[in-house]
């Protein structure tokens, strides 16, 4: 195989393994923010929940309970951002900080005794059966997860676009005033889309924890919890749009590894930054004069 | 809390050619007080790597009459070792520190020996001078190059594909040295084995290194170690891909049942002890301390089900060479990777030379850059 190839099918490869994390994040970022909150606490979902969806694998033997306690714990962090924002004067930027501390801080703590032993973890699909290259076929051994992140992904776009409370979720992001005309429970809406959101962001972390790289330790998410917040900027807050923004980041984070291994050694950490160099490139491309910020939610605001 | 009153004495011991400089401050207990040492950990002390094994070693002194162990983990490289030193100096009345991670050491840990002078500061791995170093301060490390060397001969016994494979964290010397010694330990069993290297960066990045350690099994490597903070995860990737590894800091055969052959460990304990059964006596602390194999500073794990009988006799036989003292894993004419000569032939650089601690370069064989 080529160094072409190699490349090709490691970043094939990198968008398959790396990327689901940062779809259920920014999955669950754009739900929130459609709502018009923004929560930047998602990092702590994802590391609070990939350390309960490991303790509860370990715990009980099954890796999808696991994915379902991961799930509950960044629910429960989302209800709480949702919780203390509707009250007057909390700015939501801040909260969000202070969220993600408080969760990755309380997944360290509790997370202790989990850094040691071995949970089961998630079965992969072995999309990759008909291959006889065992690189081809370890890269297409997908995670479940990442079918379900794609799943997602339709769903929100169909809740979105196709029903009653997608509507009414909308409404509430974008303008608060013609919900409270239509009679809208605004922060009922905004606390429920928050938590539905951070829950998401914990099945991300048990992805992580569970999946790939498939260990708890205290260094397992290092940010990506806070870029998929920058890639639903990216992706314009189109839950479509976000799988392909995760795929890109995915296989971009490939890159370094990739490199190293045909050969092309120089200038590593640059290739490491390549997942940040991409989203400012596509940035100043995508973004003209007027159009700058089409489809953020008009009550998404930092000055709220 | 002032534990004790400390007494300063310079002792200069012009030591014998070829010795290690052993001066210092002694702090001395006046009161019987006993004495506080602090441990600093980068990372969690549980990891299965560097920290756990620092950890294991403090713990392997609590239990020492007189000895009050204090410890912080996670403290990154930044100024934040600083405050947690004058924490541990002002609030805990430590008198005896050891920031174990290879950041901590320029400039925060010598910034503050110069601060307390009366304060005693050994780092592990830190290449300490005493021409221009504070006296109060010192270094100690182990030559677990030699545990790599082992590594190397065991992993090119049973490569079948003739490519190795090393992640690693950052291109410093104590890395070039660990990933060089697996090299020439693969290429002393078949020169045609390749050495291939990924550098991820940092000390912990789980998901670079398992995308390191899926990359590198794609190429084709057939057996993987590391030197990373935590090798959990390069070890649990490479078991699920059905690959060897040999291990690094810490026994990690647990993670990996079937494919583990062998590892390099640190044995901390060894060190720590000597040092508070120093302090308590009130005895000069060594400045500068180094041991391998034959010191007890490291040790090897048993050998996995997986390794053949010929690699344990090859790697058993250099190990019982390496316990008399005086092997030298590098020695010329030894060429780089890119075909400069590094060691000019006659020269022969065993585990104690200190040229070896400021090494930056890859060995011929070995498929990677620094830069």
């Amino acid at each position: 195989m080529s160094a072409i190839e190699t490349i090709l099918v490691a970043m094939l490869a990198g968008c398959l393994r790396v990327s689901t994390p940062f779809l259920f994040v920014s999955l669950g970022e754009c739900l929130t923010e459609k709502s018009g909150r923004i929560n930047l606490g998602n990092e702590g979902a994802l590391v609070l929940g990939a350390m309960v969806a490991y303790a509860v694998s370990y715990q009980t033997g099954n890796p999808w309970l696991g994915v379902l306690g991961g799930a509950a714990a960044g629910g429960a962090l989302g209800l709480l951002h949702g919780g203390l924002c509707t009250l007057a004067r909390v700015n939501d930027v801040a909260m969000g900080i202070a969220i993600m501390l408080a969760g990755t801080g309380m997944a360290f703590f509790f997370g202790k005794p989990y850094v040691q032993p071995s949970a089961p973890q998630l079965p992969s699909i072995p999309l990759g059966f008909w291959s006889d290259v065992p690189r081809i076929r370890s890269a297409l051994n997908v995670s479940p997860l990442f079918f379900l992140g794609i799943a997602a992904a339709f769903g929100l776009y169909y809740i979105f676009r196709g029903t009653r409370m997608g509507l009414r979720i909308r409404i509430v992001g974008d303008s608060a005033d013609a919900a409270r005309a239509l009679g809208l429970p605004i922060e009922r809406i905004r606390l429920f889309a928050t938590g539905a959101g951070s829950a998401l962001a914990g099945i991300g972390g048990a992805f992580l924890s569970l999946s790939y790289p498939g260990s708890w330790n205290e260094g397992l998410s290092s940010g990506q919890g806070l870029m998929a917040v920058a890639l639903v900027v990216f992706a314009r807050w189109n839950p479509l749009a976000c799988i392909g923004a995760a795929l890109l980041f995915g296989a971009a984070g490939a890159l370094g590894p990739s490199l190293q291994t045909v050969g092309i050694t120089w200038g590593y950490y640059l290739f490491y930054a390549a997942p940040y160099v991409a989203t400012l490139v596509m940035l100043i491309v995508t973004v003209a004069p007027g159009r700058a910020l089409a489809g953020m939610p008009g009550e998404l605001s930092i000055g709220r | 809390m002032s534990s004790s009153h400390l007494i300063t004495r310079r002792t200069l011991l012009a030591g014998a050619a070829g010795t290690a400089a052993m001066a210092g401050l002694a702090p001395r207990a006046a009161h019987a007080a006993g004495v506080t040492i602090g441990f600093i950990y980068v990372g969690p002390k549980d990891d299965y790597g560097y920290n756990q094994a620092h950890a294991e070693g403090a713990a392997a002194i609590k239990s020492m009459p007189g000895i009050t162990v204090v410890e912080e983990e996670r403290v990154p490289e930044t100024d934040d070792v600083e405050k947690t030193m004058e924490s541990m100096i002002q609030l805990d009345g430590a008198s005896l520190l050891f920031p174990t991670s290879f950041g901590y050491f320029d400039p925060y840990m010598l910034r503050m020996a110069r601060k307390y002078p009366k304060i005693q500061f050994r780092h592990c791995g830190g290449l300490w001078k005493a021409d221009k170093d504070p006296m109060n301060a010192g270094s100690y490390f182990g030559y677990i190059g030699m545990g790599q060397y082992l590594n190397g001969i065991v992993a090119g016994h049973m490569t079948k594909s003739k490519k190795v494979a090393f992640v690693a964290a950052k291109p410093i010397p104590q890395v070039l040295i660990n990933i060089n010694s697996f090299a020439l330990g693969a290429r002393s069993v078949d020169p045609s084995i390749t050495t291939r290297v990924i550098f991820t960066g940092d000390w912990s990045m789980a998901v670079k290194e398992a995308e390191a350690t899926n990359s590198l099994v794609d190429q084709g490597a057939d057996v993987i170690t590391c030197h990373v903070d935590s090798p959990k995860v390069v070890v649990q990737t490479a078991e699920h891909r059905g690959i060897y590894t040999c291990g690094y800091h810490a026994n990690q055969a647990p993670l990996a049942p079937k494919g583990y052959l062998t590892g390099a460990e640190w044995h901390w304990a060894t060190v720590y002890k000597m040092f508070a059964t120093k302090a308590l006596a009130g005895e000069p602390l060594p400045n500068f301390v180094r041991g391998g194999l034959a010191q007890d500073f490291i040790k090897m794990s048993p050998y996995g089900p997986a390794v053949t009988p010929a690699a344990r006799a090859n790697a058993d036989a250099v190990k019982a060479e390496i316990m008399k003292g005086g092997y030298a894993v590098f020695k010329g004419p030894l060429k780089d990777n890119t075909g400069k000569q590094v060691i000019p032939a006659g020269t022969a650089y065993p585990e104690t030379a200190i040229q070896l601690e400021s090494m930056n370069y890859l060995v011929e064989g070995v498929v990677g850059a620094i830069a």
